[in-house]
C-alpha cells in the first residue's frame, strides 16, 4: 500500500520520513541478517526482503520504472536463480558451514573501517546540482529512459544485449549434464 | 532530521555495502558470496538513483536520468553475473560434491 502511495504522489509530505525510516530499517536489518545467518535458505529470504526494500526506496526516489524493474528482474528473476542454485547444490536444506569467530571479527572490523571512511568522505564532500524537481504533468519517465537508452547510451545498450545472449548460451553450455 | 535528504540514502547505502562486504568475507558457501555481491550491487544502485534524484533532479521535466539508466545497467549485469556464477557453481559441485569455496584449491589445465 505504501508503495502505491509513493508511486501516485512523489511529494509525500509528513509520510515521507516515516516511509523512509521504515524501508531503511527493513533494508539494514535484513542486510545484516544475511551476514549473521548461517543457513543459506534464510540468507536468500533475507536477500528477498532487502531487494524489496530497495525497490521501495526507488519508488521514494521518484524512479517508478526502476522500482518495477528491480522487483521484476531482481526479486523475481535473480533471486529465483539463487534459490535454484541452492536447491541444486546442497544435499540437505540445512547445510551449514562453520565460520571461525576471528574470521567474523576481522570481516566486521574491515567492514566497519570502510563504513567509517566512506561516511567521513561523504560528510566532507560538498554536493552540487539543483536538488529534486517535483514532477509535472506531461512528464513520462519511461519515455525519457527509452530515449536515453536509444540515443546517449545506445552502444552500452547493444553491448548489454549481446552480453545477455552470450551469458545465456554460456550458462546453458556450462550447466549441461556431462556425458558419463 | 525529519527532512529526508541525499545523506540519508547515501548512509543507508554505506550500511548495505558494509553488510555486503561482511557477507563476502565470512561465507564459505559460494552462493552466500554471490548474495554478498548482490547486496553490494544494490548499494551502488541506491547511490546512483539517490544522486540522480537529489543532484540532477530526476523525476521532473528537463531533468537528467543518467543515474537511473546506470542503475538499469547494474541490474542487467547483476542478472548476467548471477547466471554465469551459478553455472560455475554447478560445475564445481559436480566435481567436488561440495559448494565450500575452501575446497576450490585445485586447478586442471
Amino acid at each position: 500500500m505504501y508503495l502505491l502511495l509513493a508511486a501516485q504522489s512523489i511529494d509525500l509530505g509528513p509520510v515521507q520520513p516515516l516511509l523512509f525510516y521504515g524501508l531503511a530499517l527493513l533494508l539494514a536489518i535484513s542486510a545484516w541478517l544475511v551476514v549473521l545467518s548461517d543457513n543459506i535458505v534464510r540468507m536468500a529470504v533475507f536477500l528477498l526482503l532487502a531487494l524489496g526494500a530497495v525497490g521501495g526506496l526507488y519508488f521514494m526516489l521518484a524512479a517508478e520504472f526502476l522500482a518495477a524493474v528491480q522487483l521484476i528482474v531482481y526479486a523475481g528473476g535473480t533471486l529465483i536463480l539463487i534459490v535454484f542454485g541452492v536447491m541444486l547444490t546442497s544435499k540437505n536444506p540445512f547445510l551449514q558451514f562453520r565460520v571461525k569467530l576471528w574470521e567474523r571479527m576481522v570481516a566486521l572490523a574491515l567492514a566497519l573501517t570502510i563504513c567509517g571512511f566512506l561516511i567521513f568522505a561523504l560528510v566532507n564532500t560538498p554536493l552540487g546540482g539543483n536538488g529534486p524537481l517535483t514532477p509535472e504533468a506531461g512528464y513520462e519517465q519511461v519515455q525519457e529512459i527509452g530515449k536515453a537508452l536509444l540515443s546517449t547510451y545506445l552502444v552500452p545498450f547493444e553491448v548489454a544485449a549481446v552480453l545477455l545472449l552470450v551469458v545465456m548460451i554460456g550458462a546453458a553450455y556450462m550447466a549441461r549434464r556431462r556425458a558419463q | 532530521m525529519f527532512e529526508i535528504g541525499i545523506m540519508h540514502f547515501v548512509v543507508l547505502s554505506v550500511v548495505v555495502f558494509a553488510a555486503g562486504i561482511c557477507t563476502l568475507l565470512t561465507k564459505r558457501n559460494a552462493i552466500g558470496i554471490l548474495i554478498g555481491i548482490e547486496l553490494i550491487m544494490n548499494a551502488a544502485g541506491i547511490n546512483f538513483v539517490a544522486y540522480n534524484r537529489y543532484v540532477w533532479g530526476g523525476g521532473g521535466v528537463g531533468s537528467l536520468i543518467d543515474g537511473q539508466v546506470f542503475a538499469i545497467f547494474i541490474i542487467v549485469l547483476a542478472a548476467a553475473e548471477a547466471a554465469i556464477a551459478l553455472a560455475i557453481f554447478l560445475n564445481f559441485y559436480n566435481t567436488f560434491s561440495s559448494i565450500d569455496v575452501e575446497r576450490a584449491d585445485e586447478m586442471k589445465g
